[in-house]
C-alpha cells in the first residue's frame, strides 16, 4: 500500500491510474452489450446523443456507446499481443548481443538496424497488402510484434552493455554464478524498469500503426477497432455531415488511452529507477 | 586528408550497405508472405464483378508478372529488382495505368520533401530551443505548466492528431482548407501560388511541427537537466558568466549533440509521420499517392514508394552526417 500511496503523490500517476481504470471499465461493458456489435442496423441511424444512445448513433446503425467500448477492446488485443511479443523478441535479441558482443552482435545489430532505417510503415503496408483479409487481431498484432521490437532491442542492448562493465559482473561471475544466472537474476530486474517503458511505447506505437492500417482498409474492417471505427466514420463523411459524435469518439478515445499510459509509465518507471526516486524527495 | 580516410570513406561505405539491406529487406519480406501479388490482382478484378475466361487469365497473369517483375526464378528476380532500383523504372503504375510509377514519384516527391524538410527542421529547431530553456528553468512554475501540456500531446498518434487538426481548423473555424490542393499542369512561380501553397501546406506543417516538437522537447529538457549539473556550467555560474551566455554556449551546445545523431535514427519514423499527416490532409505528396496505391492495390506504386523512401532517408542521414564535423569540433580537429 506504501507504494500505492508514493506512485499517487505524482499527478500524472492519479491522472493516467484513473483514467486507464475508467476504459478498463469500458472493456469489461463491452462484453453486456445489448446486441452483437459486429451487426448492421440494430438502431436508428445518424441519431445525435440523448438519453437512449449515450454517444449517438452511427450511419451504419449501430450505437456509437457500445461500438467504441468494443473497438477498445480490441485494439488492447492487438496492442497486447504486439507489444508483449515483441518485448519478448527485443529482450531476447538485446541481451544476447549486449552480453555475447562480438560477431553475434554486430550480425544481431546489422538486422535491427536495417529494420530501423526502412520505414516500417511502408512496410507493414507492402506486407498488409499482400495480407490483407488474413489481418484478424490475432494477425495484426502479430505483423506489428514482428516489425516492432528493432528500436527497443537496440536500447536494451545497451543497458546490458553498460551493465556488463559494472563492477558487480566481475564479482559475481568471481564468486561461481554461471551466465545465465547473472543474467537473469542480477541484469533483468535492473532492466525492468527500461522494458516496463519501451513496452508502453510499443503499445502506443501499434495502436497508432493499426489507425493507419485501418485507414488504408488493410485489416479486416468489419471487427471494431479504434482504426476501423475511425476509417467507417471518415468514409460515410461524418465530419462533412457533422456527425461530430461519430468522428470525435474514436479520436478522444485513443488519446485518453495513450496520454493515460504514458502518464502511467513515464512516472512507473521514474519510480522504479532509484536515481530519478531520489531526485523526486527533493535530494539534488 | 585524414577526415576523408577517418570519416568521410566510412560514412558513403555505411550508406551503400544500409541501402543495400534495406532494399533487399524489402524484396524478401513480402515474399515471405507467401502471398502472390498477380493472384490478388485478378481475385480482385474478379470480385469486381468482370468475367473472365480461363486464357484471358493466363495472359494476364503472365503480362502482370512482367510488370511486377515476378518472372524468373527468385535470383532472377533479386537482380531485376535492382536493375529497376538503379533506372529508377519501377515499372507501369496500375491505378493510373499505364503511367510509369517514376513519372508520378517524380510529380509527388517534391512536394513530400519540401514539407518533410521544413517541418522536420522547425520541430527539431524549436523542440530543442523550447525544450533547453525548460529544461533549465525546470523549477519554474511555467516550465512544469509546459511540461504538462507536452505530455498530453507527445503520445498521440500522428493521423489522430492530423484528424483533430483537420476538425478544428478547417471544420470548427474555418480558417483553412479542408485539402484537396490540386497540382497545376504548369507550375507559375508568382506570390499567389505562393500564397496557395502556404494556404494548403499550413495544417499538415502545423502538426508534423507540433507533435516532432513535442518529442525533441521531451528529450532536450532531460538532456539539459543533466547537463546543467556538469561541473564546467557550476564553473561558468560561479564565475559569473552571463546566465544568456550560458545557456546558449554552455548548456544547449552541448546538449544538441546527442540531439542530431538521434535526428539522424529517427528519420525513418518521422519520414513514415510525414506520409501519414499526407494522408489525412490529402497534401499532394507521396503519403497521398500511397493512400491511393493501397486502396487500388497497386503493387508496383507501393514498392516503388518504399524504395523510393528509403533512398530519401538513408540519403538525408547521410547528409546530416556530413554536416556533423560543423557541430561537433572534436570531429573537426581529429
Amino acid at each position: 500500500m506504501g507504494i500505492l500511496k508514493d506512485l499517487f503523490k505524482d499527478y500524472r500517476f492519479a491522472v493516467g491510474f484513473i483514467l486507464l481504470c475508467l476504459l478498463f471499465f469500458l472493456v469489461i461493458a463491452s462484453f453486456f452489450s445489448p446486441y452483437d456489435l459486429i451487426k448492421w442496423l440494430q438502431v436508428p441511424r445518424d441519431k445525435a446523443p440523448s438519453r437512449s444512445h449515450l454517444l449517438g448513433t452511427n450511419s451504419k446503425g449501430q450505437d456509437v456507446f457500445w461500438e467504441a467500448t468494443f473497438a477498445i477492446r480490441n485494439s488492447l488485443i492487438i496492442a497486447l499481443i504486439s507489444g508483449f511479443i515483441s518485448r519478448i523478441i527485443a529482450i531476447l535479441v538485446g541481451f544476447v548481443a549486449g552480453y555475447k558482443g562480438g560477431i553475434t552482435d554486430r550480425i544481431l545489430m546489422g538486422i535491427s538496424d536495417g529494420l530501423l532505417v526502412i520505414p516500417l510503415f511502408l512496410v507493414l503496408v507492402l506486407v498488409a497488402m499482400l495480407l490483407r483479409e488474413a489481418l484478424t487481431l490475432v494477425n495484426t498484432g502479430l505483423l506489428l510484434a514482428f516489425f516492432g521490437w528493432a528500436w527497443d532491442a537496440r536500447t536494451i542492448r545497451s543497458q546490458v552493455l553498460s551493465l556488463r562493465e559494472r563492477e558487480f559482473t566481475q564479482t559475481s561471475l568471481l564468486s561461481g554464478n554461471g551466465t545465465l544466472s547473472l543474467v537473469i537474476k542480477e541484469y533483468f530486474p535492473l532492466t525492468i524498469p527500461l522494458i516496463f517503458s519501451t513496452l508502453i511505447n510499443n503499445i502506443a506505437w501499434a495502436i497508432g500503426m493499426e489507425i493507419v492500417l485501418a485507414i488504408l482498409g488493410l485489416v479486416r474492417l468489419d471487427i471494431p477497432t479504434l482504426g476501423t471505427t475511425l476509417q467507417w466514420a471518415i468514409t460515410y463523411q461524418s465530419m462533412l455531415l457533422g456527425h461530430w459524435w461519430w468522428i470525435l469518439t474514436p479520436v478522444v478515445l485513443t488519446i485518453v488511452l495513450l496520454v493515460a499510459l504514458y502518464g502511467f509509465s513515464v512516472s512507473v518507471s521514474e519510480y522504479l529507477d532509484p536515481r530519478m526516486r531520489i531526485q523526486r524527495i527533493g535530494a539534488k | 586528408m585524414r577526415f576523408f580516410r577517418d570519416y568521410l570513406i566510412p560514412r558513403l561505405i555505411q550508406y551503400i550497405v544500409v541501402i543495400f539491406c534495406g532494399i533487399t529487406a524489402v524484396f524478401f519480406i513480402p515474399r515471405m508472405t507467401g502471398q502472390d501479388p498477380v493472384l490478388e490482382i485478378i481475385a480482385q478484378i474478379q470480385s469486381q464483378g468482370s468475367q473472365l475466361d480461363p486464357t484471358a487469365v493466363k495472359s494476364l497473369m503472365v503480362t502482370l508478372k512482367e510488370l511486377y517483375g515476378l518472372e524468373g526464378t527468385l535470383f532472377e528476380q533479386y537482380i531485376n529488382m535492382w536493375k529497376r532500383v538503379f533506372t529508377l523504372d519501377f515499372g507501369p503504375s496500375f491505378f493510373q495505368f499505364p503511367t510509369p510509377v517514376a513519372d508520378l514519384l517524380r510529380t509527388y516527391l517534391p512536394w513530400t520533401i519540401g514539407l518533410f524538410v521544413t517541418s522536420t527542421l522547425l520541430a527539431w529547431a524549436l523542440g530543442n530551443i523550447l525544450g533547453g530553456i525548460a529544461g533549465y528553468f525546470s523549477h519554474k512554475n511555467w516550465s512544469k505548466i509546459l511540461d504538462a501540456i507536452i505530455m498530453v500531446i507527445r503520445p498521440v498518434p500522428h493521423y489522430i492528431f492530423g484528424v483533430l487538426v483537420l476538425i478544428l481548423f478547417a471544420f470548427v473555424w474555418q480558417l483553412f482548407p479542408a485539402g484537396g490542393m490540386m497540382l497545376g499542369r504548369r507550375m507559375v512561380v508568382n506570390f499567389k501560388f505562393i500564397l496557395t501553397i502556404l494556404r494548403y501546406s499550413f495544417l499538415p506543417a502545423l502538426t508534423l511541427v507540433i507533435l516532432g516538437g513535442a518529442s525533441w522537447f521531451q528529450q532536450m529538457k532531460l538532456l539539459v537537466q543533466n547537463v546543467k549539473r556538469e561541473d564546467f556550467v557550476q564553473y561558468a555560474q560561479t564565475g559569473g558568466v552571463k546566465e544568456k551566455l550560458i545557456i546558449s554556449r554552455y548548456v544547449l551546445r552541448n546538449a544538441m549533440l546527442p540531439q542530431i545523431t538521434q535526428l539522424a535514427l529517427a528519420l525513418g519514423q518521422v519520414f513514415s509521420g510525414v506520409l501519414i499527416v499526407e494522408m489525412v490532409f490529402s497534401y499532394p505528396g507521396v503519403g497521398l499517392l500511397l493512400y491511393r496505391g493501397v486502396t487500388r492495390g497497386d503493387y508496383n506504386l507501393v514498392m516503388g514508394i518504399t524504395i523510393l523512401s528509403i533512398l530519401t532517408i538513408t540519403t538525408s542521414v547521410l547528409i546530416l552526417d556530413l554536416f556533423y564535423p560543423l557541430f561537433d569540433p572534436r570531429i573537426r580537429h581529429r
